[in-house]
């Protein structure tokens, strides 16, 4: 029991502590990967930017980053194919994981660059550059 | 051994409800596998229900799960770190119907016709006819359901591999065993 008391704790306490940590630790990396300053401004046109899509059989033509989140991402998003509600972009935004734990954004590198690759794939066709990452980044701060 | 010995104790001592529990989770084959596994759970779990192993065959598996098939997983992007992948991909195999003893997954296996590689949960045909009386009403206009490949919107028992009929809890309608379908 104590210790299902503690796991319990540190999983509610560490995305907190972790969070900045991962966010910093990205734009860092970012830029020994040659990325120049970090703007929120570049981040959020990108954000917006609509990126003409046809495939056979596809429900929609166009895609940009708000198809599934929102225009501003400062409230919940919807999947477009599966209606899954998507929490917000902010910094304090939580989502319940299967267990009914509350999972915070941005708490795992892992799973920043796994939901940049897939994402960024989905929308433009291709990686995003280290430097799009962090403008991203930047603007997600920002909200 | 000790391990043994205390859990067989605790066994004798505990009382017939915890007994019963235990051994309807070990000896119970009746639905399908469930999946413990965190990884699965999680990486699967992130956008669609994670459906069981036990739910499609070895060869759907293995298919489903190639790099260039993750690239366009019904249309999404859902690539995985490689060793993630090949992680998942051993426990599904591990776990697939073809290789179950639990009744469902036997019946799913059997269904299939040699040759054939499914991809979709939904077009196995032992699954197919399990569905037939889910018209749209039930089902595609339920906006709480709206497709089959939502199985826990109705299937209330999922997560631990049951899927009996007096499990069925169909949203906006009630319990499937108590409704009169027209």
């Amino acid at each position: 029991m104590k210790k299902a008391m503690i796991l319990a704790a540190t999983l509610f306490l560490t995305p907190i502590l972790a969070q900045a940590d991962v966010i910093q630790e990205r734009l860092d990396s970012y830029k020994a990967e040659g990325a120049g300053n970090f703007s929120a401004e570049a981040g959020k046109k990108m954000w917006t930017q609509v990126i003409p899509f046809e495939k056979k059989g596809e429900m929609m033509k166009d895609r940009s980053c708000a198809t599934c989140h929102n225009a501003v991402p400062n409230t919940p998003g919807k999947h477009a194919k599966t209606g899954k509600v998507i929490a917000p972009m902010t910094l304090g935004s939580v989502s319940i994981n299967r267990k009914g734990v509350e999972e915070q954004r941005f708490s795992t590198v892992k799973k920043v660059e796994k939901w940049f690759k897939r994402n960024c794939k989905w929308t433009y066709g291709r990686i995003c550059t280290p430097q799009e990452k962090g403008d991203f980044l930047m603007f997600f701060k920002s909200l | 051994m000790k391990k043994v010995l205390l859990l067989l104790l605790a066994m004798m001592f505990s009382g017939q409800a915890f007994a019963d529990e235990i051994f309807s989770t070990l000896f119970r084959f009746k639905g399908v596998a469930p999946m413990s596994n965190d990884l699965y759970n999680e990486s699967c779990g992130e956008c669609h229900y994670a459906y069981q192993a036990g739910l499609l065959p070895k060869v759907s598996w293995e298919k489903l799960m190639l790099v260039d098939e993750l690239e366009d997983h019904f249309g999404e992007v859902a690539d995985l770190d490689e060793e993630d992948r090949i992680e998942l991909l051993n426990l599904l195999v591990d776990n697939a119907a073809d290789t179950s003893f639990y009744k469902r997954s036997m019946k799913i296996s059997r269904s299939i016709p040699d040759g054939v590689t499914l991809l979709r949960i939904t077009e196995v045909p032992y699954i197919k006819r399990k569905h037939k009386p889910m018209t749209d009403k039930y089902v595609k206009n339920n906006p709480k359901v709206k497709s089959l490949i939502n199985c826990n919107a109705c299937h209330r028992q999922i997560d631990k591999g049951i899927f009996d009929d007096d499990t069925i809890l169909i949203p906006n309608y009630g319990y499937w065993s108590e409704l009169d379908d027209d």
